[in-house]
């Protein structure tokens, strides 16, 4: 389905040295499954998702979409073509209102479709439809209708950048939920989730660790949870204090 | 009434009029009533100087709206009105105003619209003016508007002012005297190109105890461009006021920003918002990632800011 063969990507740095941001990266996305990206901070995660998406070019290699070569397309085209990219950090626009961005990511939905796109990411049409998507949002209200666009978008592949970021632990259940059931065992997407959620990672079908821009680890969720877990699990106590994480 | 197909496809734009509406109207063409009728709560009819209207709204007039669309279409005509309008007490009424300049030649051609408001004790008005200019000459298409504002005791107004495009030279002066527990809230939106240039000059005198104005501004200046926004709130009792202006700037225009605060009372609270930038790249790319073209990326970002 999607295809990456040795996808490097160098940036130039402000001395006039050069950094390696992702390193001949080699991957093989199948059609039905959930993949994780998981990793420290700086490994090369997003940049990842947004060579995939065409925001970022990438150096070395080639991107093929279902055997077409799309490593010089660009992002309109690659969107075209089927691949969705749910923002880490969605950018917010004075004037335009929840509606008219899902109406862009899918064009011709009716009131009813519309409506149930918000309600399925937890938030009421009646509330939203009109809310501007400017600053007056906040950040779990503007990422949880980030995630609704790319969801009502029919795409092969659709990347969500820590859907997890900002959103209640009771909402990220919701949000996953709805990504296991429209991406797992449907044959004709993938999904690929950027995360370090002890609760997405182990429901999902194959992690793969980048760390420094190369792949550390690959493999079934089986093989490569167990290696990281303790990690993982260490890293989200500190962040919620240690709090109860609910199981999906 | 002959109207020709520029007539009616101006008045369409500006007061989006397809056919002539029933109720109170004014259409004023070259300098020249075409259109004229009152209704039961709103007489319109020539002021005492017979250089303009004087539209009179009585009091506890509910839902009705008035039509006072100008139009020129005459090659280097330049227009100039006096209007009066007065809103009855507790009224609550919309006013549509708005200027469409139609040249194809090479002389200017313009107006000037002179508009005084009374808004009485208790009464509500929405007005709303658009401006726009269209044709190939290379004669200007100028509208100088002026409006002074007087909202009485508890009267709210707000007031949309909005310059679609195709207007070469515009210079807009508002004045408002805002009473006691009066609310004045003043929405622009201003779109220029090519070598247009536009200064907006407001002044908001917030005089009453309990009163409050706004200035909301959202401009785009592209091309060559050039717009001045200047934006003063004057607090002289226990008053709110707020100005937020918010630009687009494109290509090589130019846009210079100026609000001003003047508090001459302890318990007056003013504030303002200022913010001058280029559509931010993440918009383009978060847009392109829907599927759009990076023109239709930015068509949209600009029309959805100046909606």
């Amino acid at each position: 389905m999607l295809k990456l063969e040795n996808v490097s990507m160098t940036v130039n740095n402000s001395n006039g040295s050069r950094r390696e941001i992702i390193r001949d990266i080699n991957i093989d996305f199948e059609p039905g499954k959930l993949y994780a990206i998981t990793g420290p901070n700086g490994g090369g995660k997003t940049t990842l998702a947004k060579v995939i998406m065409g925001i970022y070019q990438h150096s070395t290699g080639n991107i093929y979409l279902n055997g077409e070569d799309i490593s010089k397309l660009g992002v309109t085209e690659r969107a075209r073509r089927g691949i969705a990219y749910a923002f880490q950090q969605p950018p917010r626009f004075k004037g335009l209102n929840v509606a008219d961005l899902i109406k862009i990511a899918s064009q011709g939905i009716d009131g009813m479709g519309l409506r149930k796109k918000l309600r399925d990411v937890g938030l009421c049409p009646e509330d939203y439809l009109d809310r501007d998507m400017g600053p007056g949002l906040s950040g779990g209200e503007a990422k949880r209708i980030e995630i609704a666009q790319v969801l009502s978008r029919d795409s092969i592949i659709s990347i969500f950048d820590e859907p997890e970021a900002g959103v209640d632990l009771w909402t990220v259940q919701r949000l996953i939920g709805l990504i296991v059931q429209k991406y797992q065992d449907n044959p004709e997407s993938t999904a690929i989730i950027i995360t370090h959620h002890e609760n997405v990672l182990p429901i999902c079908d194959e992690i793969i660790v980048l760390e420094e821009g190369f792949i550390k680890l690959r493999g079934s969720t089986e093989e490569i949870w167990p290696l990281i877990r303790d990690d993982v699990q260490c890293k989200m106590r500190e962040q919620c204090r240690g709090e109860v994480c609910y199981e999906l | 009434m002959n109207f020709k197909p520029v007539d009616m496809q101006l008045l369409d734009v500006i007061s989006n009029i397809k056919s002539i509406p029933a109720g109170a109207i004014n259409i004023r063409r070259d300098g020249e009533p075409v259109i004229r009728q009152s209704s039961p709560n709103i007489k319109i009819g020539t002021n005492a100087d017979n250089n303009g209207l004087l539209v009179e709204i009585k009091p506890g007039t509910r839902d009705e709206t008035v039509h006072v669309p100008v139009i020129v279409t005459r090659a280097g005509f330049h227009d100039k009105v006096y209007n009066t309008f007065v809103v009855g007490e507790d009224a609550d009424i919309t006013i549509i105003a708005g200027c469409g300049i139609h040249n194809d030649s090479h002389s200017d051609s313009s107006h000037d619209g002179i508009h005084e408001i009374i808004v009485k004790k208790g009464a509500r008005m929405k007005y709303v003016e658009k401006h726009y200019g269209e044709g190939n000459g290379k004669g200007k298409r100028i509208l100088n508007p002026t409006t002074k504002i007087i909202l009485e005791t508890s009267a709210i107004a707000e007031m949309e002012m909005v310059q679609i495009k195709g207007v070469d030279d515009t210079v807009r002066t508002t004045t408002a005297h805002i009473e006691d527990k009066a609310s004045l809230k003043i929405v622009e939106r201003l779109m220029t190109h090519g070598e247009q240039k536009a200064v907006s000059d407001v002044k908001l005198y917030i005089e009453g105890r309990g009163s409050s104005g706004q200035i909301l501004s959202r401009s785009v200046a592209r091309d060559d461009s050039f717009q001045i926004f200047k934006a003063a709130l004057v607090g002289k009792n226990e008053c709110l006021g707020h100005v937020e202006c918010d630009a687009i700037i494109m290509d090589k225009a130019r846009i210079q920003s100026i609000p001003e605060l003047i508090a001459e009372n302890a318990e007056a609270v003013l504030t303002h918002e200022a913010a001058i930038g280029k559509i931010a790249g993440e918009q383009l790319i978060k847009l392109m990632s829907l599927g759009m073209t990076e023109k239709d990326a930015i068509d949209t970002i600009l029309e959805g800011f100046l909606r």
